[in-house]
């Protein structure tokens, strides 16, 4: 049973303040200052109590479930507000939405601050997880909440960790749970209140203490909700997410009556959903820019496979064989027995026109083969190179997306031979010349001495001043050499020859020609 | 271009060992040089479109690759479409490749983790038809792969270079297995030839053709002119200044 798990990965965001962050995103201006205490009150019974108190109230001593003329009778100047947890939860679910757009497919809600995501197989999409998490938590940071973000192997493990961690960002390392786990308070493995007292009571205050008692005891007692949730935040249970729907979602599913596992039939079903998407999506007149397949195996756990377009597509052949080139990430279990396809982000298809003029050539079109490549790699591989106004070599480049609409007038001036290589970071060369402007006589680099026959310079580059203050008096005076062997180098000088300030006045070798 | 000339029998025999092998769809074009001594050898006089050709530097340029590089930059640049430029180190200058002929709006650069991914996207772009040209820098390249990648080039019709590139000279001996490439080329730096006023002259470039499929093998001393002019052969007199506009970009 364990093997049979596929390997996942979830994040749990917490948000420990969202009632009042939420609020005074609300109210924008009218709002309390932030050093203004707020509580935010409701009813327990007949008793007003406090159901949210901001971070301000938490540092005065302000709790959760403290009676309101208490509250107010301790710190006179605090605000009270109703709670409205109903709008609350419609917010988070909107946010849920909102992340399932950008970040990852299945997202639910958790309780009434927090959330979950499923992240396998997307975070490549955004340059690693550590990166994905840093990203969701500031932008919800930028909007004004409170967030932490935790990503490990199990739902349980994510949660705990998230609940107890000072860090806005922790990544648990795949097969880590139990490490991460032991030393953390038995109160956040989602057990019932009555359950945590309890265990307190007989001395089990660690997840490490409740991992080493024998069980049958502990189930007879506290009944078999305590045993489950350890093996669900150990990873020996499975726990199914329940993943929000978006209210009028372009998609198209298949249910089967026996479950399917090939990777040949799996291909074959997407080919038949395919065209039925695309006949959703050409209703509505848009075009997939993400999709999500989603699978849903007998054991309950889904498997998702997302796909990333460069632009709207609706092109069914061409959809059916992106997906199908990630089948192999799919592990099927004991089969599947629900198939959705689901396009995740749609956006309006602009209809162009091909060509205008006869005499304009017929440009082919790229983003399929992007779209492939990027799937596979990331979306930090591809580039196109562009010029930037810059004397300095290694600034005159940048990188722009591949699709990014370059012009021909964008070129890099042309009256000097440039290197077909340029070195990351110039290298230090030993080096002889005469004082000020003459280039080498010969230069050692990589233990390697070259004696120079020709060369051409100095071109004299100057620091940017209105960039850098450092850079103000700098200079590099660019030299191309000529060894007795025929191979070509880009050699400078940090400096002028004459002045200490323009620089160490040592030699560099910054490219290679060819 | 003087194309060597084949009697019509062993045109019809081609066309028929075509029609065999299943690629009627695709006679090759090919793309001349713009140098008659090196075109003649090659068959269709020219460099053959929709084929994976190796390049590899001589010396030290097995390792930086620069000279490799602005040469494969220069036959990319005759092919006159867009460029996919795959590399697992991204040292690549490209104002350079603008010299050789390759302006930012025709390359499309690919940084890749392993040889495996790169090679499994030079086979993706080879095949995907748009491209005009695919240039990979690969280490290892077995039979099985560069017949892939053949294979993948004659369906797309895109040009291949697989520019040879080592992280140690050691390695560069496995330029000399088998692989199925159509031509194969090794390009060494020389010693320019002396101007008479101080400076460095043009490139200078041994150009050794060491394999063509159905074409002669040989090797050139050719010199790559600044600018948009292209090849000529090395004390042959300058071309006169019409053809500069017409011979494709070869760079200097």
């Amino acid at each position: 049973m364990l093997a049979l798990r596929p390997r996942q990965r979830i994040v749990s965001v917490w948000l420990p303040l969202w009632a009042t962050d939420r609020l005074r995103r609300e109210l924008g201006d009218a709002a309390p200052p932030s050093d203004v205490p707020l509580l935010l009150a409701g009813r327990d019974g007949s008793r007003r109590v406090a159901l949210a108190v901001d971070l301000a109230g938490r540092k005065i001593g302000l709790s959760v479930g403290m009676p309101i003329a208490k509250a107010q009778a301790l710190f006179p100047g605090l605000v009270v507000m109703d709670a409205r947890p109903d709008a609350d939860r419609e917010a988070l679910e909107r946010l849920a939405l909102w992340l399932q757009q950008r970040v990852a497919p299945i997202v639910a809600v958790d309780g009434q601050d927090g959330l979950v995501l499923e992240t396998t197989g997307t975070d490549h999409l955004h340059g690693g997880e550590a990166a994905m998490l840093r990203d969701v938590v500031h932008r919800l940071q930028g909007a004004g909440f409170t967030a932490r973000a935790v990503v490990a192997d199990t739902l349980g493990t994510a949660f705990a960790v998230a609940r107890t961690t000072k860090d806005a960002v922790v990544v648990v390392d795949p097969g880590n749970c139990a490490k991460a786990l032991s030393g953390l308070p038995v109160g956040v493995l989602r057990l019932p209140s009555e359950t945590v007292s309890g265990l307190t009571d007989l001395g089990l205050t660690r997840i490490r203490d409740l991992e080493n008692a024998p069980r049958a005891p502990l189930t007879l007692r506290f009944g078999d909700g305590l045993v489950r949730r350890l093996d669900q935040a150990y990873g020996r249970v499975g726990e199914p997410i329940h993943p929000i729907r978006p209210v009028d979602p372009v998609m198209v599913s298949r249910n089967f009556a026996e479950p399917i596992a090939a990777a040949e039939t799996i291909a074959r079903y997407v080919g038949l959903l395919a065209p039925l998407l695309c006949v959703e999506l050409e209703k509505r007149g848009l075009g997939a820019r993400r999709l999500d397949l989603m699978l849903h195996r007998v054991d309950s756990a889904m498997q998702v496979v997302r796909v990333t377009l460069a632009r709207p597509v609706r092109d069914s052949k061409y959809l059916t064989r992106l997906l199908s080139e990630r089948i192999e990430t799919i592990e099927p279990g004991f089969g599947i027995e629900r198939m959705e396809l689901f396009a995740a982000q749609a956006e309006p298809i602009e209809q162009r026109q091909r060509v205008s003029a006869l005499t304009e050539e017929p440009t082919a079109d790229l983003s399929g083969l992007i779209d492939t490549l990027v799937n596979r790699l990331g979306s930090d591989a591809l580039y196109r190179v562009v010029p930037l106004e810059s004397d300095v070599p290694e600034r005159s480049v940048q990188r722009v997306p591949p699709l990014a609409p370059v012009t021909d007038a964008s070129r890099w001036p042309d009256q000097w031979p440039r290197p077909t290589r340029l070195l990351s970071k110039p290298e230090v060369v030993q080096a002889v010349a005469e004082l000020p402007d003459q280039p080498p006589r010969f230069f050692i680099w990589r233990g390697i001495r070259r004696k120079v026959k020709c060369a051409d310079g100095p071109e004299r580059v100057f620091g940017e001043w209105w960039s850098r203050d450092a850079e103000r008096t700098v200079v590099r005076d660019y030299f191309r050499v000529e060894d007795t062997n025929g191979e070509r180098f880009w050699l400078y000088r940090a400096g002028d020859g004459e002045h200490g300030e323009t620089g160490s006045q040592n030699w560099f070798i910054h490219g290679i020609f060819g | 271009m003087a194309a060597p000339v084949t009697p019509p029998p062993l045109d019809a025999l081609r066309e028929k060992i075509r029609r065999m092998e299943g690629r009627l769809g695709h006679r090759k074009a090919a793309a001349p040089l713009g140098v008659p001594e090196i075109d003649q050898k090659l068959p269709g006089g020219g460099l053959p479109l929709g084929a994976l050709h190796e390049v590899a530097g001589g010396g030290d340029d097995a390792v930086n690759a620069a000279v490799a590089a602005r040469f494969s930059a220069g036959l990319a640049a005759l092919t006159g479409g867009q460029v996919l430029w795959i590399a697992k180190k991204a040292d690549l200058f490209a104002p350079s490749l603008q010299q050789a002929g390759l302006p930012p709006t025709r390359v499309v650069f690919v940084e890749v983790e392993s040889d495996a991914d790169g090679l499994a996207c030079f086979e993706e772009g080879l095949r995907h038809g748009g491209l005009s040209a695919v240039v990979a820098e690969v280490g290892r390249l077995t039979m099985t792969a560069s017949r892939r990648l053949q294979l993948a080039a004659e369906s797309g019709g895109a040009l291949g270079i697989a520019i040879r590139r080592w992280p140690r000279l050691a390695n560069g001996a496995d330029f000399g297995k088998p692989t199925a490439s159509s031509t194969r080329w090794r390009v060494s730096a020389m010693p320019s030839a002396e101007l008479p006023v101080q400076g460095v002259g043009q490139s200078r470039w041994l150009l050794e053709l060491i394999r063509t499929r159905s074409g002669e093998s040989g090797v050139f001393e050719v010199e790559a002119g600044d600018g948009p002019a292209g090849l000529r052969i090395a004390g042959a007199p300058t071309p006169p200044a019409h053809r500069i506009g017409v011979v494709a970009a070869l760079g200097y």
